[in-house]
């Protein structure tokens, strides 16, 4: 087991330099100068765009410009925004709150679809079943802004159960709304997924035997009938982590959450090589350990399933 | 100028962002009624730049930078300059100018706000190897140099309240330039670390930063009164926190939700509701912002030739700007009549040859069909815009209403980011006719003009070139006489209005509100509220 | 096993010694792929099967033959007539541009259904190869498979697509705008398998297989595989609606398709705005895209169920 997960953290080495090359390349290949659009719409005299293409670095060739940010990394410099800002002091700002947000909206989807998913795959083809297909369709086909900007109409300013946006501090309270619209994203998948593994469950034969032992329902679907299908379910949630760390970027923009996605968003368009690296690299790497404990979960949902051999 | 902030995933951010620039004639400040300790909620942007006045060229940090400091004149509601720190400034033949500041004052700090405090921060904006963005402020002032560090040889200091400038040829408008941010003075304390300075900043302004560590990035910045100030801005309320929103729907939301007292931008998607959620608390009133497409001289059929005035009058008289303000926009813009802008002194709606503004499907057909007479025509005519900043609406509306009027095929060309954007126009590069917009620095009628369409200027995107044009902006630059000034500068409009280098399209209003705790809520010439004067109850 | 010469080297006798290569062989020859037809007779019994395949053929017919449906030209756009009424021949009345909203339906099934479904292909024929193996093989395969799904997963989408869009900016078309959006969202799907497969492949019937002497990569296709199927199966169909508003958050971005494509994303992302003033703008191009995800969640049912043999069994 140690030696298992031994072998995973070394794995993240070459996936770290893997990923921060590929980033590094794909925001060098963006068209475009980032340095021009610091000076709107007005053109920046020559000498003065000249100076600032050498203090960031931009005049270099591309694989230069990657190992002086890699060098800088080993000193513990991430780099600066074009802002002045550290690198590193953004992402200690950041991360936090949209690690925060991020585990309540998977909190929040993994709870409320594995629920509405097991009562569907428990009573297929009837009127619940139906009903959480139609809700399901309804957060698929509407795109994001529509669903944050409904919810923060309805619930932060007619009814005013919620602060409209997150004041200062991102306080748990005021991320339950964006959590909760951030989850209806991934929501369909979850219950999708758990009434689909339920309903195969239910058929194996070690089902059959619990309920012919005289086994209750209460204690069947529990026990031998969820925890049985959780796997897809668990696995596509910790995929959706990963998403819901970057990929907040018009929830957060509406509930201003001062997080990763909007921030990120920012830095791709603006060009900022070193802040969209950065956050990747982070990124990866708490993705690397949540998968690391998924694979480790399944050995508990599933005892079949080893990988020490 | 004018640096827009980006658009979040579906949120467009409507109005070209630009320098914040307070002043306060409404006179409201003394009369308050609410109580002068309350502090208000504003809505900003994380500024994008340290806060040094010479680096900060877009709202976000402008604002900031605006309350925080006082420099020699202020802008008043109407945009004329009011004396702030300078006692007298004074000039002969426009080019040798000799100004006074008040005696006796101070930085929050305590350094002394005197001449050599604003020789110095000039030099320092000026100096190529300081990198500032607003270097190009000082462009006119004797010694300066784009291509090397060269103090400014124009600036002396004479005592320590005196100091002249000369510049290198007369501007008979460089004491309207003054009150922009780039010529606020810096303390002493500055040039120590001006890293550290631009995230703490020591100003002498209305207001200053509440503490240290009152500028937390990406959230907000808590500013409190200055007691020390002795200007025209004087505070009515306790201070302004100014919360940095990444989307206008956030900040309208919270105006909605009661956790905001001044919004100065309304988002597109509440353009139909905001005047009936709002009530007589809805700001709706033009700004100094001219919106236009500018279509390269170098295109085919676009020469300065017959064929291609022809082709420009045609396409803007092929487009209906009353009813895409309307329908669009939902009023929150206005259909230009000249290359300026109403807020500005000079502006003129009724310039000769301005007919050309107003929609005439007959005559652009007519126009057209003599341009096709000439060469015809083929393909597609295509606005480039950048699809960060919320252009698609009204880019399709215009190619509409080209395309039926003209009956030719007209579509908009996305960029995906303003920095693509600028590129491709910068190097020349783009092969179709592109958005342009202008935010004034300083409200004048050359700052719309000189820079945008003189011979080589900077921002002379198209590459126009009329000597006719730049003789008119020099004989009104260099006269005293207002008035003959202004007369030049549309005299030199008419003549944009025959060769259209760009297509003057609308004048971008300022839109927003404002909560019910507080009252006299006035903008400025600039599309910024004039904080100060803001009551609070 | 009466196989009277065995190996010296073999416990199990190789395959092609043993009768079993003979009763493989008849069976082949009498049934090839009875997974595959037995689901195919159990799908055509179930009406919910022929339901949502004749939705799918008629969208797919609109999409091919849009005129057939409308013959008003969807890119006649008269800004008066912005937000405004369903009349009769405007059945669902003008867009905020003043556009028919039916007919830009109608002719933007093409692109939005080509988009959700070349992006479904890509993601599951990549998502099905490296989970497969990753899952059913392990060791250094899996880690090498694993981690190359999460390098290409962390990237962040927008930037991948202004890249990708930016460098094929010549060729804008519904193929390169596909790969743009499939390229990076199959490490889901991969993951997905791989779990299944991890669980399934120390089932009782995989190790009867291998004690059969079945080889192991054909068990993996004949009975790890099918057996694991079905979650990638709710994964894909779910995925298709999110494909075709993808596309629409492209075009958004200003890397989409030509602005003259239509397509049912390009309509919802600019209803957007007009949310409180003109909701039905923004709800028809909605209802076009649930209908269609609707059709084919109903489809990835029937075969899911269909290649369960043991859900079959209880009917």
């Amino acid at each position: 087991m140690a030696g298992y997960i031994f072998r995973r953290i070394l794995q993240a080495i070459p996936v770290l330099l893997g990923t921060t090359f590929l980033i590094y390349f794909m925001v060098f290949a963006m068209p475009g100068d980032p340095l021009l659009a610091l000076f709107g719409d007005k053109t920046p005299n020559p000498a003065l765009l000249e100076r600032l293409r050498q203090e960031y670095h931009l005049d270099q060739p591309f694989i230069v410009q990657y190992f002086l940010y890699l060098g800088g990394i080993f000193r513990g410099d991430f780099g600066t925004s074009f802002s002045g800002e550290p690198v590193s002091a953004i992402l200690a700002r950041t991360f936090p709150v949209t690690i925060r947000l991020a585990i309540m909206a998977l909190f929040i989807e993994f709870v409320g679809g594995v629920i509405i998913g097991l009562v569907s795959g428990l009573r297929k083809g009837k009127l619940f079943d139906a009903s959480a297909l139609v809700i399901s369709l309804i957060f698929i086909s509407l795109p994001i802004f529509v669903i944050a900007f409904v919810a923060q109409f309805i619930f932060g300013i007619q009814l005013g159960w919620a602060r409209t946006t997150v004041s200062t501090g991102a306080p748990i309270q005021d991320l339950i709304l964006p959590a909760f619209v951030l989850a209806s994203i991934t929501f369909a998948q979850i219950v999708r997924l758990t009434r689909s593994s339920v309903i195969e469950t239910q058929s194996l034969d070690f089902v059959r035997t619990a309920y012919s032992k005289g086994l209750s329902r209460r204690r069947i679907i529990p026990v031998h009938i969820l925890r049985n299908s959780l796997i897809p379910v668990v696995t596509y949630a910790a995929t959706d982590f990963g998403v819901l760390l970057v990929g907040a970027t018009v929830t957060e923009g509406i509930f201003n959450v001062p997080g990763v996605g909007r921030t990120l968003y920012q830095a791709i368009i603006r060009g900022e090589g070193p802040t969209v690296v950065s956050f990747v690299t982070v990124m990866v790497l708490i993705y690397l350990v949540v998968n690391l404990v998924v694979d480790l979960l399944y050995g508990l949902l599933d005892p079949r399933i080893r990988y020490v051999k | 100028m004018k640096i827009r902030r980006l658009g979040i995933g579906a949120i467009a951010l409507a109005a070209a962002s630009a320098l914040a620039l307070s002043g306060c004639a409404s006179g409201s400040s003394d009369s308050s009624t609410g109580s002068s300790s309350a502090v208000i909620t504003a809505n900003g942007s994380e500024p994008q730049n340290p806060l040094i006045p010479t680096n900060t060229n877009e709202t976000g940090g402008g604002r900031i930078i605006d309350s925080i400091f006082a420099g020699l004149e202020y802008y008043d509601a109407t945009g004329a300059p009011q004396l702030d720190v300078a006692e007298s400034i004074e000039t002969d033949d426009s080019q040798t100018f000799t100004i006074k500041i008040k005696p006796d004052l101070t930085f929050t700090n305590g350094d002394p706000v005197d001449a050599q405090s604003f020789v110095d921060a000039w030099q320092y904006g000026a100096l190529l190897s300081n990198e500032q963005l607003n270097s190009y402020f000082f462009e006119d002032i004797e010694g300066f140099s784009y291509d090397e560090d060269s103090p400014l040889t124009g600036l002396k200091v004479v005592d320590p309240t005196t100091f002249t400038v000369t510049l290198k040829e007369p501007r008979a408008d460089f004491p309207l330039r003054l009150g922009y941010s780039a010529f606020y003075p810096l303390p002493k304390s500055a040039y120590d670390d001006m890293d550290a300075f631009g995230q703490n900043p020591i100003g002498n302004g209305p207001y200053k930063l509440a503490s240290a560590d009152a500028w937390q990035h990406n959230e907000k910045i808590d500013l409190v009164v200055n007691d020390e100030y002795k200007g025209g801005r004087k505070p009515a309320n306790g201070g302004v926190t100014f919360v940095f929103y990444a989307s206008q729907d956030a900040a309208y939301a919270d105006l909605l939700g009661g956790n905001l007292d001044v919004l100065d931008a309304v988002p597109d998607s509440a353009f139909g509701t905001y005047e009936s959620d709002l009530g007589d608390r809805a700001v709706n009133q033009p700004a100094a912002v001219f919106q236009s497409f500018t279509i390269p001289e170098r295109l085919a059929h676009f020469g300065n030739d017959e064929e291609g005035k022809l082709r420009r009058a045609a396409l803007s008289m092929a487009i209906n700007r009353d009813e895409i303000t309307d329908v669009i926009f939902q009023g929150t813009r206005t259909p230009a009549s000249d290359f300026t802008s109403p807020v500005i002194d000079g502006w003129s709606d009724s310039l000769e040859g301005a007919d050309v503004l107003k929609y005439n499907a007959d005559e652009a057909k007519k126009l057209w069909a003599q341009a096709d007479a000439i060469s015809p025509w083929s393909g597609t005519f295509q606005i480039a815009y950048n699809a960060d900043g919320g252009h698609q609406g009204w880019v399709d509306a215009v190619s509409n209403s080209i395309k039926n009027t003209l009956g030719i095929d007209a579509s908009g060309a996305p960029y995906p980011t303003f920095a693509e954007q600028r590129t491709a126009i910068t190097d020349r590069s783009i092969q179709t006719a592109f958005r342009t917009g202008w935010q004034a620095d300083y409200p004048g009628l050359f700052n719309f003009l000189g820079p945008l369409y003189a011979t080589n200027a900077s921002s002379n995107d198209g590459d126009y070139s009329n000597p006719d044009f730049d003789a008119l902006l020099q004989a009104g630059s260099k006269t005293t006489d207002t008035e003959e000034a202004n007369g030049d500068f549309q005299k030199a409009q008419e003549i944009l209005l025959k060769d259209l280098p760009a297509i003057p399209l609308w004048y971008s209003n300022v839109t927003g509100g404002y909560s019910e705790s507080v009252s006299d809520v006035d903008f400025g010439w600039n599309s910024v509220p004039l904080y100060y004067a803001v009551t609070k109850s | 096993m009466s196989n009277n010469t065995p190996s010296p080297n073999h416990f199990v006798a190789p395959l092609e010694e043993t009768p079993l290569v003979a009763i493989d062989a008849v069976k082949v020859g009498e049934r090839p792929s009875n997974l595959w037809i037995d689901a195919w007779r159990d799908m055509r019994r179930r009406p919910m099967f022929w339901i949502s395949a004749a939705i799918i053929v008629l969208i797919v017919i609109v999409a091919l033959f849009p005129t057939l449906f409308t013959q008003i030209d969807p890119r006649e756009c008269i800004l008066s007539r912005s937000n405004g009424a369903p009349t009769a021949t405007n059945i669902l009345g003008f867009n905020k541009q003043g556009c028919d909203v039916f007919s830009r339906i109608v002719h933007g099934t093409s692109t939005s259904l080509s988009v959700g479904i070349i992006v479904i292909i890509l993601t599951t024929v990549l998502g099905v190869l490296f989970g497969m193996f990753a899952g059913y093989y392990g060791g250094w395969l899996d880690s090498v498979l694993s981690r190359a799904g999460d390098i290409f997963f962390s990237i962040p989408y927008i930037l991948a697509a202004v890249v990708i869009m930016s460098v094929f900016s010549a060729y804008r078309n519904v193929f390169i705008i596909s790969l743009a959006i499939g390229i990076f969202a199959w490490p889901a799907t991969a993951r997905v398998l791989r779990a299944e497969i991890l669980r399934v492949k120390n089932a009782d019937f995989v190790m009867a297989a291998q004690a059969l002497g079945v080889s192991r990569f054909r068990i993996l296709l004949r009975h790890v595989l099918p057996n694991s199927i079905a979650p990638v199966i709710v994964v894909t169909t779910i995925s298709l609606g999110a494909a075709i508003v993808a596309e629409a958050t492209l075009s958004f971005l200003g890397v989409g398709l030509p602005n003259s494509t239509m397509s049912w994303g390009n309509d919802i992302s600019a209803a957007q705005t007009d949310l409180r003033t003109a909701p039905q703008t923004l709800i028809y191009p909605s209802i076009a895209l649930s209908i269609t995800v609707l059709s084919f969640i109903m489809l990835g049912e029937v075969v899911r169920d269909a290649l369960d043999p043991k859900a079959r069994a209880q009917r």
